[in-house]
């Protein structure tokens, strides 16, 4: 594992230099400028986006503001996705910085899932890692971590803290060798598809 | 962790299917049998093997679940696979089964409340 750790850094590090623009079709009280932020690649949109509504929201009536949701080229960005997934499934080929729209009504609920707080992208992750460690570990290293535990992960990549979450993560990585390894190795594949579900 | 509330009687063998809305065809190569299980204070469902096809998602089968059981539609419902993980509402059952499923079913259990965070 430690001379992994240069590339378990890169990985973290990995940023996209995002620019949000407001849709031009919300009602605002002066002209929106647009926002820039470096998003973390392992993080999730939602997350990462605090400064973005705040921004946008300085030029809105609040009564035109509903839930957040972004928007690349036609395409609802599912923020349940990691972001650097979302970029290079959608928008690899681009010009940098990468050009996104916020939308602030008609959210699109047949493509997004609702985010209406962090602990909802909190379940949504560590759902991820459950799933992740019962192929890996048939839940093992998941189920004998305590509560703290879990929310170190958590806090790890809420607040971009490399070793904080690594300190934790390694355990669900380990693979002891007399033991056979891992029973599976657990990878996604994303494919963009043009239909949410396939019935509705 | 909350127990399975479930009494200790065999699940009934007959096979449904729950109303199909899409215009696929009915093969039988793209159903696979999911077992379905209450947790907790969640009604049960009389029939608990269904064969569903594999390009389902988890949303329509909360969804049908839900209507199923006739619940408000205030009231959420969490589905869990192996008693460990709610999986995204877009992941498909088939999918899941290949991964989770065992001895030929899929099981997954329903919860009106969060049952295993």
């Amino acid at each position: 594992m430690a001379d992994d750790k240069d590339v378990l850094r890169d990985v973290w590090f990995g940023r996209i230099p995002t620019c949000f623009i407001l849709n031009q079709d919300e009602v605002t009280e002066r002209e929106a400028e647009p926002y820039y932020l470096l998003l973390p690649r392992v993080s999730y949109l939602t997350l990462v986006t605090d400064k973005v509504r705040k921004h946008f929201h300085k030029v809105m009536r609040t009564e035109d503001a509903e839930e957040m949701w972004f928007e690349y080229e036609g395409t609802p960005l599912k923020w349940h996705y990691p972001i650097g997934v979302l970029f290079d499934l959608h928008a690899s080929n681009t010009v940098l910085p990468w050009s996104i729209t916020v939308h602030f009504k008609n959210f699109p609920d047949r493509d997004l899932l609702h985010c209406p707080s962090n602990s909802v992208i909190e379940a949504h992750f560590m759902s991820s890692i459950k799933e992740a460690d019962v192929l890996k570990h048939k839940s093992q290293v998941v189920n004998d971590m305590q509560k703290k535990d879990h929310k170190q992960l958590w806090m790890g990549l809420q607040n971009d803290k490399f070793d904080q979450f690594w300190a934790m993560n390694r355990k669900l990585m380990e693979y002891p060798t007399e033991e056979g390894g891992f029973r599976c190795i657990p990878f996604r594949i994303y494919q963009v598809t043009f239909l949410f579900s396939s019935c509705v | 962790m909350s127990d399975n509330a479930e009494s200790p009687t065999e699940t009934q063998k007959e096979e449904s299917q729950p109303p199909s809305d899409d215009s696929t065809t009915n093969d039988d190569k793209k159903k696979i049998d999911v077992l379905l299980k209450s947790v907790g204070d969640t009604p049960i469902m009389k029939t608990k093997k269904w064969a569903v096809d594999r390009g389902r998602t988890i949303l329509s089968l909360s969804q049908f679940i839900s209507r199923f059981l006739k619940l408000d539609g205030s009231e959420q419902l969490f589905i869990y696979v192996n008693q460990s993980f709610a999986p995204s509402p877009d992941q498909e059952v088939g999918i899941l089964f290949d991964c989770f499923g065992s001895d030929g079913k899929l099981v997954l259990h329903y919860c009106k409340s969060q049952a295993w965070g």
